[in-house]
């Protein structure tokens, strides 16, 4: 099991030189499921022949350009962003809450991005026209970052008292946030006129389809500035697995890594949200799967989690537009049918341990 | 040098330390022994910059309160009284959790001298959740000496802030845990320990500080504290404190006078 490598002796129980190994099979995953991504589709176009003719100085008919260029393209991205960002927060917001059930889908924060993005959307008219000309379109994506900040915050509040946090208070308050921010959304979009109604479907709450790279634009700085804090967390949250006071023994200012460590979830979940909607399990799947294998070290669980979350979603995404082509199958359905069960099998697993 | 003036604590209205003073010297080990809920973790934490406190406590000319977490983490490490752990780290992950920046090169060996040092040279590879609860107290151990393994660096004394090191242990180990508690003394570093075997205190430390209901009732050498009249007034039961020449002091329960009362 153990890999040696050259520089660095090895004791038992270090898991470092696997870690670097499985990133570098991710990197190579990505790849591959990356380049599926952008094959399969229901127009025909080949990839293959297409590379093939730009290789041999011919020009693309504009069908396929348009196909591989301005649909297929953009979906990839988009698919690698929100898969990798999804991911990175669930595997933050579990070392940070210091448990594995905690996802940014079941405890309610991606519904409190997307109240947030709903809201930009019915009521960003309301704003003084001085500030929607400067945010333009970067409103939707900010938006759902203060809903997803919001609502991180006060779970925390909710479910942690003296550094604590108790996991059925957590899943419970999860639930009622869930259900409430569901709720002021459903009421947002019954409101809505049509000219919003189309804002809304353009946004896409719920699929990686129709993705743009209109969007793709607004939400990618919120979440690459997201997802590059995030490593620089890791040796806390490493911490901050030995409690909030041994944590700061070891050296960590743990109040300040706290409100980073949920800015950093908000922001890459709630840009995600905005452009794909709550795609759910992504967040809880990927870390957990990451643990079993190579251990909880966040140094290098959080950027493996981004990779294997942008490979899985890739390769849900290509599931969700195959299995019943020509139709779509919106992909949080896929996300769900696999995640739903693997849930409830951590949930069986960690009861003792999490005394539920 | 730990300087601690009139340090007084409370939870909420409730008053646990009245003002206490305490002081502690490197190459020494001290400890602080007094009954259940008397106030030695609460002072624990104070002098560790855990609890909000008034009065004023220093450590190595660094006041602990205003002190960054990693200015304190350079010279100072904490074995709590119990440890939780949220992942299933392996038993050298945790101790890895305890090195401090820049150690990065010494960091193999610094892992398997600390588990070593505590006797668990062949666990390394185990899972910590899946050992038991005496174990999982000196995995803990080792991360703090990890932490501060010298005991001096740069003319600076190191200190290891121990909260019931040996309770879970066996006889054997509570032996050789104190033993490593002695040599870092010896070697200048310093050493606070919350003690509850008061024997295996006369033994190892060079200072005890007595505490009762969140006073410090007397901070001086074990033969001068452990008196009958003092630790019997403490622990209100009475105890007889033998002190042959050859050994220094122990102390028995005194069973045929505690029912006499
Ligand atoms: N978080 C807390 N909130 C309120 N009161 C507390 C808290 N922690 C401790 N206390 C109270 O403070 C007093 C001192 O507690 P402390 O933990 O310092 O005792 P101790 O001397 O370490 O006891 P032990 O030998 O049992 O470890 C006790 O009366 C305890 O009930
Ligand atoms: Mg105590």
């Amino acid at each position: 099991m153990t890999v040696l490598t050259q520089d660095a002796p090895q004791i038992l129980g270090d898991r470092q030189s696997n870690a670097r190994l499985l990133m570098g099979a991710l990197v190579v995953m990505l790849c591959i499921t990356s380049m599926a991504s952008l094959a399969v589709g229901a127009s025909g176009t080949s990839l293959w022949q297409s590379l093939l003719d730009l290789a041999m100085g011919r020009d693309l008919s504009l069908r396929d350009r348009v196909v591989l260029w301005d649909i297929r393209a953009p979906r990839t991205f988009m698919g690698i962003l929100v898969g990798a960002a999804l991911a990175m927060s669930g595997a933050v917001m579990q070392g940070l809450f210091r448990n594995p059930l905690a996802d940014p889908g079941i405890v309610g924060v991606s519904s409190g991005a997307g109240l947030g993005a709903i809201m930009a959307i019915v009521l960003g008219g309301l704003l003084p026209a001085a500030i929607t000309n400067q945010i333009g379109f970067y409103l939707v994506p900010l938006a759902a970052f203060f809903g997803g900040w919001a609502s991180t915050m006060l779970l925390y509040r909710v479910s942690t008292r003296k550094g604590r946090t108790s996991v059925a208070t957590m899943l419970l308050a999860g639930i009622a946030l869930g259900a409430l921010t569901g709720a002021l959304s459903g009421i947002l979009v019954y409101i809505a006129d049509d000219a919003q109604l189309r804002d809304l479907t353009f946004w896409g709450m719920g699929s990686l389809a129709g993705a743009t790279w209109a969007k793709l634009f607004a939400a990618a700085p919120l979440m690459f500035l997201s997802m590059a804090v995030a490593p620089f967390l890791a040796r806390s949250l490493n911490g901050l697995a030995l409690g909030e006071a041994a944590a700061s023994h070891i050296g960590i200012p743990v109040q300040r890594m706290k409100n980073i460590a949920i800015l950093t979830v908000a922001g890459a979940t709630g840009a995600a949200v905005a452009v794909s909607g709550g795609i759910g399990f992504v967040g809880i799947v990927v870390p957990h799967l990451l643990r079993l294998m190579v251990g909880p070290d966040h140094r290098y669980l959080l950027i493996n989690s981004g990779l294997l979350g942008a490979a899985l979603l890739l390769m849900a995404d290509v599931v969700s537009r195959t299995i019943i082509a020509p139709a779509e199958l919106p992909i949080g359905i896929v996300t769900a049918v696999l995640g739903g069960p693997f849930f409830l099998w951590i949930l069986l697993r960690q009861r003792g341990i999490l005394d539920l | 040098m730990m300087n601690a003036q009139d340090i007084t604590v409370a939870y909420g209205s409730r008053e646990i330390l009245h003002g206490v003073s305490f002081s502690a010297k490197p190459g020494q080990v001290t400890a602080i022994v007094g009954p259940n809920g008397s106030g030695k973790t609460t002072l624990l934490r104070a002098l560790t910059g855990d609890l909000p406190y008034t009065g004023q406590a220093v450590l190595n000319g660094i006041d602990i309160a205003t002190a960054k977490p990693w200015d304190l983490a350079a010279m100072r490490g904490v074995l709590p009284q119990a440890t939780p752990l949220a992942f299933p780290f392996t038993v050298a992950e945790v101790v890895r959790l305890g090195l401090q920046r820049g150690l990065e090169a010494q960091e193999t060996s610094l892992i398997s001298r600390a588990l070593a040092r505590v006797d668990l040279g062949e666990f390394a590879g185990r899972l910590y959740q899946e050992l038991s609860g005496g174990e999982q107290q000196r995995v803990q151990l080792a991360r703090v000496l990890a932490q501060v393994w010298h005991p001096v660096s740069e003319d600076q004394p190191h200190w290891l802030f121990l909260d019931e090191p040996v309770s879970s242990l066996d006889i054997g180990h509570q032996l050789q845990i104190m033993q490593i508690a002695r040599d870092y003394a010896d070697q200048g570093g310093g050493v606070i320990a919350v003690m509850h075997d008061l024997n295996l205190t006369a033994m190892f430390a060079d200072c005890v500080a007595l505490v009762a209901d969140g006073h410090i009732l007397e901070q001086d050498s074990p033969n001068t504290v452990f008196r009958n009249d003092l630790l019997s007034h403490a622990y209100k039961c009475n105890l007889r404190v033998n002190t042959p020449p050859a050994t220094g002091a122990y102390l028995l329960p005194h069973a045929a006078s505690m029912a006499a009362e």
